[in-house]
């Protein structure tokens, strides 16, 4: 990797650009620089709930609007806030209440929807609910980018992107940003996630997420053309070897030494993926933890066990979305369906992390791009059927694991509808993941078209309150 | 921690950009402190500006400076404070003053802290060629040689005859050299013959518009959500044509900008425009159309800075900028020339006007001669309803069909099902059309010349499509500053115009697009001429005179060779924008022609090969990588333009991506091996083989290319179908077309791909490998087959398969190896 080294040189802020010397997995980086703070946690697994969950009918409960069902939202509780092409021209805004049981859980009596979510509830106690977290765009694809790359026009960094430029790679054989998608059982078409949320926007393509496929080679290309062995294979690489090393001796370009070792790298991937993916060795009991629908690959369930084998084979940012979440016209047909597809896989995860004494140093994510509105998208909500247009002034994210203190960070107003207490804006969320992971955001720069540009912008606020 | 020897390198090299000597200089030494350093809270943006102290403009820097003492300069005695708090600049900025930069602060506060324009926005000088020795062919090697003889370093040998080809012909075509090509050359190493030669190859425009085709973010879909399909391929058809007539690059800029407003434009010169149109579109439900407008004419303005003054214009979208003099409202005049489309921020390719309906382009001539000859007919036609006999003539022929059951049945539709006394006035309405048309005696003539055309006219339109172009309202669009940028908080209104800082728009001009673009192209202009002759430099040596080509303001890095950029600058003015003329003085120089190999000192003094002791040496670009090996396999179909193919692409990316997506299904045929640049771009999924190789993304505009080395390259090259088949379409010939010894069918593999027979070394570990794959393939017989079934392409049945599949294996290193992969 040493075309970029002096580009690296010149445009990483701190003038140091080590991560530049390695290539996708690098083994040093440029943390000693950025990471002034401690870590508490070494990796990070983002259940991205794609489509927009809604905050009011899984974790922020609000019993009392069971009496306001049907009223209008009061104008005082929109505060004039722009709505989206679905609902402004809506001629009344109908009150909602979710149709589901809540109950306290756990110690900490985080309320949890346990009706749809019984195995989060479970683990309410590791986790830190964020009931107060907002975020500026209103429509899917703004609101997703704004929350990976912190703009929400395409064209920067994906946050996972951002962490493996700053802190390299712990595994040898594997990239250090990996992402896998699964498709929600929803009725409703769900919206799609573009590729261009795991690229690496202006930071070099070697930071870009590698993307686990579910259909075909699990990494694209790993596999050997039909007919080739890996011993074939070998000699064929032992040949392009010795022929490279007699070019780099002739040429004297260090860029073909690092070639040779990249075909090297691919070479133990080769190895690496396919055995990170074969969960044929997982026993009985990992499939009682994350549901049945583990052993089906695609699937959410199945992304987080490999999410697990990722955190142990030392992935770093490891990234998943599940996508279908967007309830417009029916919340009572398609939020059971998606629920039952993460419920007892998210709640698997984490135990399952924990009983391996990887939830110390792993920070899970579980949220969407925003929550959804109190009030009914169409004027005439029932109990069987009520939709929910999109809503990003307040909304509920957990984290777990890794240096959080469990329990409930902030409040949202007693219609859930803005924020009442402590709000989590995106670059704040931002901010703390990083600062968790020992990275002071306002450090981790890139100079890009005249700017040094960062994650969180010329925002972001460590949010203290979820720290432990 | 860091590694030493990192640090001592990047000093060296650092200051081997200063020339010996004392003096210190504002533009080299000064201006990238202060811009990186102080401008953020103490330059140009008001909103951001601290303790009411203004640092790039030498009468408000005053206040900190007392020229000629630095130790009553307050600037000076903050950034050499020792106490932490204190000291400039502020913790909280992670920048830091080097020693080297304080004692250039130091010296220029004692010279008297002269200030100079920035250098970029100074008017073009052109330099005298400086005269050094026997080494140069022409005057770029002067200022390359002087340079390097003040950094004590000599230039390489030329490279060889047959090195050089491959160079040129990869860097003018992206395609080898044929065996046959080579030895014509090392018969006649003419270059200025065989640069003329190459230029006149359809190929060369192919090769041309990728990177055009980045900067102006081309993409065949939308970019948004669902992502749906779009047509500008014959915008992108557009752009290799005018790569391949040569056109000068003024006219490429006026046309593309503002095709459409050239007197009597042509549908050539609209269709241009579509530059403007390549930006993403959201399409979204629920989105407000108002707000994406606004990020439609954004993009506009900003890549139109970018590309054609590398500016950073985006900046100052929602404050001045922090750097350059960018102010707010410099942003909203030129965004507001591209504010006066009757367009919807919610649109797809079928509603966002302006559309135009375009033939492929060979046939665009005869496309608008048969709309011309159609004109006067279709109204002459029309004036036939006001024909007196046209009415009697309606209502006799109704009368005829009312009683003839089998004639209306015929005409199908409403006209079958209901009897001539029921239809609607709707119907009647246009049944009076079909009267017309077919069955009216006095238009009878008129329709007998129409018909033909109008076949024509459809044929043409169906090989072409509607795309999207450029095209102003009557009523010009009120544009006011956005503050913040939001599309909802309008401030104080502006017209359309130019910065103040940059030479004057010419009073004749309109004030509309073709206006800006002739002010653009105006040889007074101090940015575009730099900017596009350091873009072309780019081209042929991997980096740009000025390395940040997306940026020539303070951040931006300075000019390696300032005299040099000029020279080309104004020679290209000279030389009326002539592209071809530029390539070629460049390819023909000494610099461009020296041997690539890396010498110690090199590596210690000048890794990035910023000075050219050397010549180029990096891995070629995705779209060469792939038509490379595209034509050593002789699959290549050579056909230029039209609409865009599938080639192969790994199983279900589009569908894992988007749930109801079309599924990616790849062409069979011919458009498997079409060039690279024809391949079908979805930006919500990117052709992987593409983006792997650090193909820029296309979702914005990118002006300059990255390049890493990955593993994940490593097993695209080896596995992927595309570079398997191709190694057995080499393999084919390395085979069929030599006497069929090991050693005559590697030195012909070599040929075909690398111009050159292999080193007895490389010789005897080609051959050892052809040997072990054929032990291989002889033990495990299934395997052949399925090996020489990969891809679409048969193999060749008269060949052996065991010698086929072995030799393909070899033609596998071949395509791998760092030679074939490296300009060099």
């Amino acid at each position: 990797m040493l075309t970029n080294r002096r580009d690296f040189l010149s445009r990483s802020s701190l003038g140091l650009g080590t991560a530049a010397l390695h290539s996708l997995m690098p083994e040093a980086s440029i943390a000693n620089s950025i990471q002034k703070i401690a870590p508490k946690a070494k990796r990070v697994i983002y259940l991205f709930q794609s489509g927009g969950p809604s905050h009011l009918d899984l974790y922020d409960y609000k019993p009392h609007l069971k009496n306001r069902e049907g009223e209008n939202l009061p104008d005082s509780v929109r505060g004039g806030q722009r709505l989206t092409g679905f609902t402004k021209n809506q001629k009344s805004l109908p009150v909602a209440p979710t149709r589901y049981q809540f109950e306290q859980c756990g110690e900490s009596g985080s309320w949890v929807n346990t009706e749809l979510l019984p195995h989060i509830g479970s683990v309410a106690d590791d986790i830190c609910f964020i009931p107060s977290t907002y975020t500026e765009a209103i429509n899917h694809d703004p609101a997703r980018t704004f929350l990976q790359t912190g703009a929400q026009l395409a064209g920067r960094p994906s946050m996972g992107s951002w962490v493996s430029y700053g802190l390299g790679s712990e595994a040898k054989n594997l990239p250090a940003f990996m992402a896998m998608t699964s498709i929600g059982n929803c009725k409703r078409v769900p919206q799609p996630v573009s590729g261009r949320l795991w690229e690496s926007g202006f930071l070099p393509s070697q930071y870009q997420g590698v993307k686990l496929q579910s259909v075909g080679d699990p990494v694209l290309y790993v596999s050997n053309p039909p007919g080739i062995s890996r011993d074939s294979q070998r000699s064929s690489l032992d040949a392009l070897g010795q022929l490279n090393q007699l070019k780099s001796a002739e040429m004297g370009d260090p860029e073909i030494e690092s070639r040779i070792r990249q075909y090297e790298m691919a070479f133990r991937m080769q190895t690496s993926v396919p055995e990170l993916v074969d969960i044929s060795d997982e026993p009985e009991s990992t499939f009682k933890l994350y549901g049945d629908d583990a052993k089906q690959r695609g699937t959410f369930a199945a992304n987080c066990l490999v999410a697990r084998r990722m955190a142990e084979r030392g992935v770093r940012f490891i990234q998943l979305y599940h996508v279908g979440w967007d309830h417009h016209q029916n919340v009572p047909r398609d939020l059971p369906l998606m629920s039952k597809d993460v419920d007892q896989a998210s709640a698997g995860l984490l135990l399952d992390l924990k009983q391996r004494g990887l939830l110390d140093d792993t920070l899970i994510i579980w949220g969407g791009e925003f929550g959804r509105t109190t009030f009914s998208q169409g004027t005439k909500p029932t109990k069987e059927k009520y939709g929910r247009d999109h809503h990003g002034r307040v909304f509920t994210v957990w984290m777990a694991g890794g240096g959080i203190k469990p329990g409930t960070w902030g409040k949202s107003d007693d219609y859930g509808y803005s924020v009442a207490e402590n709000g989590v804006h995106v670059h704040d969320l931002q901010a703390t993941i990083l600062h968790l992971l020992g990275i002071d955001h306002t450090a981790l720069t890139y100079r890009f078209q005249g700017r040094d540009f960062r994650l969180t912008d010329v925002h972001g606020k460590v949010v203290n309150g979820v720290l432990a | 921690m860091i590694p030493k020897c990192i640090i001592t390198s990047f000093t060296i090299f650092a200051s081997s950009f200063v020339v010996a000597g004392d003096d210190v200089q504002f533009n080299r030494d000064i201006r990238p402190i202060l811009s990186d350093k102080c401008y953020k809270c103490h330059g140009p943006d008001k909103g951001s500006r601290e303790a009411k102290l203004r640092l790039d403009r030498r009468e408000d820097a005053l206040a900190a400076i007392v020229p000629g003492k630095p130790d009553e300069s307050e600037l000076f005695l903050r950034v050499i404070d020792p106490d932490p708090d204190e000291r400039m600049p502020p913790k909280k900025a992670h920048k830091t003053v080097t020693p080297t930069e304080v004692e250039h602060l130091r010296q220029w506060i004692a010279d008297g802290a002269t200030y100079a324009g920035h250098w970029a926005f100074e008017p073009v000088q052109k330099p005298e060629v400086p005269k050094t020795g026997e080494w140069a062919k022409n005057a770029i090697d002067h200022f390359i040689e002087e340079r390097l003889k003040q950094e004590n370093f000599e230039p390489s040998p030329a490279a060889d005859n047959r090195t050089l080809l491959r160079r040129v012909t990869l860097d003018l075509t992206g395609l080898p050299a044929t065996p046959e090509e080579q030895t014509a050359f090392q018969q006649n190493p003419d270059i200025a013959t065989k640069i003329d030669e190459l230029m006149k190859s359809p190929r060369y425009g192919e090769h041309m518009a990728w990177s055009w085709l980045d900067a102006a973010r081309y993409a065949d879909s939308d970019g948004y959500e669902s992502d749906p399909l779009r047509n500008m391929w014959p915008w992108r058809d557009w752009v290799v044509e005018a790569f391949n007539r040569h056109m000068p690059y003024d006219q490429f800029v006026i046309e593309q900008l503002a095709g459409d407003q050239l007197e009597d434009p042509t549908v050539r010169q609209i269709l241009a425009t579509g530059f403007n149109r390549n930006h993403r579109m959201n399409n979204e439900g629920g989105i407000d159309p108002a707000e994406w407008l606004i990020e439609y004419v954004a993009d506009r303005a900003e890549t139109t800075a970018t590309v054609f003054m590398g500016l950073t214009w985006q900046c100052a979208r929602c404050h001045d900028h922090k750097y350059d003099p960018i102010s707010a409202k410099d942003y909203y005049q030129l965004f507001s020339f591209f504010h006066q489309l009757p367009e919807r921020g919610s649109a797809n390719a079928k509603t966002a006007v302006p559309l135009l309906d375009v033939s492929a382009l060979p046939h665009l001539e005869e496309f608008a001669e048969v709309s011309t000859k159609l004109e006067p007919l279709k109204a002459e036609l029309a004036a036939f309803r006001k024909d007196e006999a046209f009415e009697p003539g309606f209502a006799a022929w109704l009368e005829t069909l009312a009683k003839d059951e089998k004639a209306r049945k015929k005409m199908g539709g409403e006209y079958a099902k209901l009897e001539v006394a029921k239809w609607s006035d709707k119907l009647k309405g246009t049944a009076r059309t079909l009267f017309l048309n077919s069955h009216f005696e006095h238009a009878k003539s008129t329709r007998a010349k129409m018909v033909p055309l109008e076949k024509r006219d459809r044929e043409l339109k169906a090989s072409g499509a509607k795309v999207m172009v450029m095209g102003d309202m009557e009523t010009p669009r009120q544009t006011h500053i956005l503050l913040r940028g939001a599309f909802d908080a309008p401030g104080e209104p502006v017209s359309s115009g130019t910065p103040n800082w940059l030479p004057p728009m010419d009073e004749s001009l309109p004030r509309n697009r073709l206006g800006l673009a002739k002010w653009l192209v105006n040889p007074d202009h101090p940015l575009t001429a730099r900017v596009a002759v350091n873009r072309i430099w780019a081209r042929f040596f991997g980096t740009g005179l000025v390395k940040t080509a997306e940026d020539f303001g303070s951040q931006g890095e300075l000019p390696s060779h300032p005299e040099l950029l000029d020279y080309l600058a104004s020679w290209f003015i000279e030389n009326d924008w002539d592209i071809q003329a530029l390539q070629k003085l460049i390819l023909t120089s000494a610099t461009y022609q020296q041997n690539s190999s890396v010498t110690s000192v090199h590596l210690d003094r000048d890794p990035e090969n910023r000075l050219l002791a050397r010549g180029p040496r990096y891995r070629w670009s995705a779209p060469v990588i792939r038509d490379q090996a595209l034509a050593a396999s002789g699959l290549f179909v050579e056909k230029l333009g039209g609409r865009p193919v599938k080639p192969y692409q790994p199983p279900g990316l589009w569908k894992e991506v988007i749930k109801g997506s079309p599924v990616y299904k790849a062409d069979t045929g011919e458009n498997l091996y079409r060039r690279s640049i024809y391949s079908l771009w979805r930006r919500a999924v990117k052709p992987p083989m593409m983006t792997l190789l650090d193909s820029n993304l296309r979702d914005t505009c990118a002006v300059d290319l990255k390049r890493t080395n990955t593993p994940l390259q490593a097993l695209l090259l080896l596995n992927d179908v595309t570079f398997v088949e191709h190694a057995r379409g080499l393999a084919s010939r390395m085979i069929s077309e030599t006497d069929k010894t090991d050693e005559a069918r590697i030195n012909h593999g070599m040929m075909l791909l690398l111009g050159r027979a292999p080193t007895s070394q490389e010789l005897e570990i080609l051959k050892n490998e052809l040997t072990s794959q054929r032990d291989y393939f002889k033990k495990h017989s299934d395997a052949i087959a399925e090996f020489l079934a990969v891809g679409e392409a048969k193999p060749d049945e008269k060949l052996d398969p065991i010698e086929l599949a072995a030799t393909t294996s070899v033609a596998r290193v071949l395509l791998n190896l760092d030679e074939t992969l490296t300009k060099e």
